[in-house]
């Protein structure tokens, strides 16, 4: 079967990420291109951090999925150039993350400047601006680990990378 | 020289495997669970640039070796990691000394080698950029906390710094691999490499209030293949799976 271009970008909207599954491939901005030659299809995708261990998933996830679709001759590329950042997380990706319960990235200072002003992480349940970070490092490489100084609710954040 | 950049890669590579190893024995002993759960990430990084380093050394290689063979099967001769990075965790403050003296030297080397003529490497060095500013940031503020903070802790770090100031000249040996990847631009203007980890080292040891021993003995070895003891029980540990099941997949 031959299916065009924005069909298979519709296609991989299906596919969730599996360390937050709230999120497609396509939201996360880790698919960077699809290409068509003939019935051959190549989709790059790019790794969010060097030892993301979700990309194997991620990679036999996209090729089930459009082997669902009766695309037969789907072939995967990892690139690592240009490297991802949280720049390419779409605007609908930043909101479903929010409602998740998960706080989208922040417009945060250069990672190497030491003991940087702590900037503001609203509270994604209840919005309020005073909420304070446990941890730098949280449950997956991409997150943080904050608590709402108003609602108490502790929660992840999706941390800025550049 | 036979084969320059594939030895490079092997360097790069094998700190990252062997420091990323260190920090994997964190897991479920941190001081606190916070920094477990840093040390373990900061491994995972580290891994993941290792896994990128040695698929790319495999193919320069050209004797069809993957990653998982460079990673598990070669012998301790063929390691090419610093001193440094194979020295027993023993405590926080020496973890974080040794991560701190590492990360120092890894920010300013992969600002460089993203400009580097070699398009992987460039690659590679673009993606680990950002994970090495955070690391940087984290181990830099520990050793500030520690050096500045209890006579205790205070006294440990300076303890640990004393401790592996030996190891730290190692970072910068140079021998024909170099000289051959920087005439033909692999490894461009490495010159102030040097003076941006002083750079770095003096400004964070200062404020934190602690002083770099007088001792200028220098103990290296490991980019030639000599290493210290502790490398053969980390390959022991490492490596025992697919020794004992060879080929065996999970
Ligand atoms: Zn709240």
């Amino acid at each position: 079967m031959v299916a065009t271009k924005e069909e298979i970008w519709g296609y991989l909207e299906e596919v969730f990420d599996p360390e937050v599954p709230v999120l497609t491939v396509v939201d996360l901005g880790v698919v960077r291109n699809v290409e068509l030659d003939g019935d051959a299809c190549k989709v790059t995708i790019t790794p969010t951090y060097s030892g993301c261990p979700a990309m194997k998933r991620i990679e036999d996830d996209i090729v089930e999925n459009l082997n669902e679709k009766g695309i037969d001759n789907v072939s995967v590329d990892l690139v690592l150039a240009p490297a991802w950042t949280t720049d390419w997380l779409s605007e609908d990706g930043k909101r479903k993350l929010k409602e998740y319960g998960i706080a989208p990235p922040e417009n945060e200072p250069d990672k190497s400047v030491l003991f940087a002003d702590p900037f503001v992480v609203p509270c994604p349940k209840c919005e309020a601006k005073d909420t304070r970070l446990v941890s730098q490092f949280g449950s997956t490489a991409c997150k943080a680990h904050y608590q709402c100084n108003v609602c108490l609710e502790p929660f992840d954040y999706f941390k800025c990378l550049r | 020289m036979e084969n320059a950049l594939f030895e490079y890669l092997l360097r790069l590579g094998d700190d990252s495997l062997i420091l990323g190893h260190r920090l994997s024995e964190w897991c479920g002993h941190g001081p606190v669970l916070e920094e477990d759960i840093a040390l373990t990430n900061l491994s995972l990084d580290l891994i993941g640039q290792a896994t990128s380093i040695f698929d790319y050394a495999g193919k320069v290689e050209g004797k069809g070796r993957s990653e998982d063979d460079l990673a598990f099967l070669r012998f301790d001769k063929d390691y090419r990691n610093l001193l440094l990075v194979e020295r027993p965790n023993v405590d926080f403050g020496v973890t974080i000394m040794r991560q701190f003296l590492f990360d120092a030297y890894r920010k300013p080397l992969f600002e460089r080698l993203v400009h580097s003529s070699d398009e992987m490497i460039a690659a590679i060095a673009a993606k680990s950029l950002k994970e090495t500013k955070y690391h940087l940031r984290h181990s830099s503020e520990w050793v500030i906390r520690l050096g500045d903070g209890t006579e205790e802790s205070h006294n440990r770090i300076q303890d640990a710094l004393n401790e592996l100031w030996k190891y730290a000249a190692e970072i910068f040996y140079e021998d024909a691999v170099d000289a051959e990847l920087k005439a033909n631009g692999v490894l461009p203007d490495m010159d102030s490499l040097k003076s941006d980890w002083d750079t770095i080292v003096h400004a964070v040891l200062e404020e934190a209030t602690l002083t770099i021993p007088d001792n200028n003995w220098k103990q290296e070895g490991g980019r030639k293949g000599l290493h210290t003891e502790h490398l053969g029980f980390i390959l022991a540990e490492l490596q025992y799976m697919q020794r004992a099941y060879p080929n065996m997949e999970w």
